[in-house]
């Protein structure tokens, strides 16, 4: 199939990008999107011109590395797969198709379409994990877990942390994100010890860090490439707002 | 803002409940003696400022988070996005500007008229009251007005469709079980609310 694409091109953060247009000619409806962004590099390298920048890492769906928004919906037209598994047939012979890097302030742009995420891990860094000292490990049937906290926990654990939340919310709200790696503690006995200040610390990262606000689109649900549900933004928001609650005076 | 929403709601089903007695009595006394009771209760009196605060609150907070969200996206994207799920979710700010309109409007015309103009009285065998039912009236013989206000009222509708339900989410009060009965409930609650405000002008002006 032939194809046009319009691409943007940023030769770095500091400096102003443009669309550029592009023909590729002869993509098979096999090809995975990337593959195809793969022979339209291949041709520029040969050409002695600037491949475009994209992330990728795992190329089957489980890294969170890849993004791209594309024709208007992060990761592409089809519903709960990523960019890399997503296959040219979804597109029609002569489409263009529009390709932009993740927009949001938290995200700047470090070339053509890769984005800097970083501010996902500081997010993490502020509380997204567990307290445990080393030792020995524990038996695995000492905690208690109702299978179904168990299954809410490993829904919210899906999240492969891609940023597509974010990329499709009109406010650029990183909630579905934040509220999936609270959640996935705040079920758990293990995660529950600190879940007050877990909760309390990300959300104010996730503030702090420029991320808009959650005005309850669910846009993010839709585009999700792990289909994470907005139920754990309500978890959230139920949590914070207790601890906020209840906690004591410093 | 979700509790504001949520108490502003509630108003609405009170000013509903009283607009709605000029259809079930054309003399207007009905009307006229609630308004009057309204107007003196002192606890209602004192409700009004709460009422006045949950506005400006509401509307504060609204527009600051705006503006925070679109800030939160400097670039926009070439090709604009519409995955939303709660269609009207887009457009709360647009929605809420012009109800914020149609309320400054809505304040000139009936409440600084009553509180501050002179109302003629008009005598029942119940007592005598000012005929604020009257002043209603006489605004909406005037189409203009009343296709104004009907809109106002839809977008007002359209407001609420998103905010009930968004209301309980912002609050974390969500349940597999109870959550689609909030949902259906708030449209439904919506569609009832709008049909409502929006029958009282449309009556007045074909049948009065
Ligand atoms: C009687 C009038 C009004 C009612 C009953 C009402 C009700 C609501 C409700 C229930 C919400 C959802 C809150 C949440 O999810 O946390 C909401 C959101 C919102 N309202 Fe209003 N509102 C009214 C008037 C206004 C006005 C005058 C403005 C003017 C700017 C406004 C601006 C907004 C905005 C921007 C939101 C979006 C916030 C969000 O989605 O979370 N509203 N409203
Ligand atoms: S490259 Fe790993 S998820 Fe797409």
């Amino acid at each position: 199939m032939d194809l046009t694409l319009k691409i943007w091109r940023q030769a770095s953060a500091g400096e102003k990008g443009k669309f550029v247009d592009y023909q590729v000619q002869n993509i098979s409806t096999d090809a995975s999107f990337l593959e195809m962004l793969d022979v339209l590099n291949e041709r520029l390298v040969r050409e002695g011109e600037d491949p475009v920048a994209f992330d990728h890492d795992c190329r089957e769906g489980i890294c969170g590395a890849c993004s791209l928004y594309i024709n208007g919906r992060p990761h592409g037209p089809d519903k709960g797969i990523t960019t890399c598994q997503m296959h040219m047939r979804r597109f029609k012979d002569g489409e263009t198709i529009v390709i932009e890097p993740w927009r949001a302030k938290p995200f700047p742009v470090i070339k053509d379409l890769m984005v800097d995420r970083t501010a996902f891990d500081e997010i993490i860094q502020a509380g997204g994990y567990v307290s445990i000292n080393t030792g020995g490990v524990p038996d695995a049937n000492a905690i208690p877990i109702p299978k179904r906290d168990a299954d809410t926990a490993m829904d919210a654990a899906a999240c492969i942390g891609c940023g597509a939340c974010v990329a499709a919310c009109k406010n650029a709200s990183a909630m579905l994100f934040v509220s999936a790696k609270v959640s996935q503690f705040a079920v758990l006995p293990q995660g529950k010890i600190e879940a007050r200040e877990r909760v309390q610390n990300m959300v104010a990262k996730m503030d702090e860090l420029g991320f808009g606000n959650c005005t309850n689109t669910y846009a993010c649900e839709a585009e999700c490439p792990k289909e994470i549900s907005v139920s754990h933004i309500a978890r959230m928001n139920r949590e914070y707002l207790s601890a906020k609650l209840v906690s004591q005076k410093e | 803002m979700s509790l504001a929403g949520l108490f502003l709601t509630s108003f609405l089903v009170v000013h509903l409940g009283i607009n709605l007695l000029i259809l079930f009595d054309k003399s207007l006394e009905l009307f006229n003696q609630a308004a009057h009771f309204m107007a003196t209760n002192p606890l209602i009196q004192l409700f009004q400022y709460v009422l006045f605060f949950g506005f400006i609150l509401h509307i504060i907070l609204g527009v600051v988070l705006q503006i925070q969200n679109w800030t939160a996206r400097p670039v926009r994207y070439q090709k604009k996005g519409s995955s939303e799920q709660s269609y009207f979710s887009k457009f709360m700010i647009h929605t809420g500007a012009i109800v914020f309109i149609f309320l400054i409007i809505h304040f000139a015309n009936f409440f600084v008229k009553a509180k501050f103009g002179h109302i003629d009285p008009i005598t029942y065998d119940s007592g005598t009251y000012e005929n604020l039912g009257q002043l209603v009236v006489e605004l909406f013989r005037d189409g203009a007005y009343v296709i104004f206000y009907v809109i106002a009222i839809l977008l007002l509708g359209f407001h609420l469709d998103h905010g009930f339900q968004s209301a309980f989410q912002s609050l974390g009060l969500t349940h597999s079980r109870y959550t689609p009965i909030i949902k259906g409930f708030g449209t439904v609650f919506s569609i009832l609310i709008t049909l409502g405000f929006i029958a009282i002008p449309l009556v007045i002006y074909f049948s009065f």
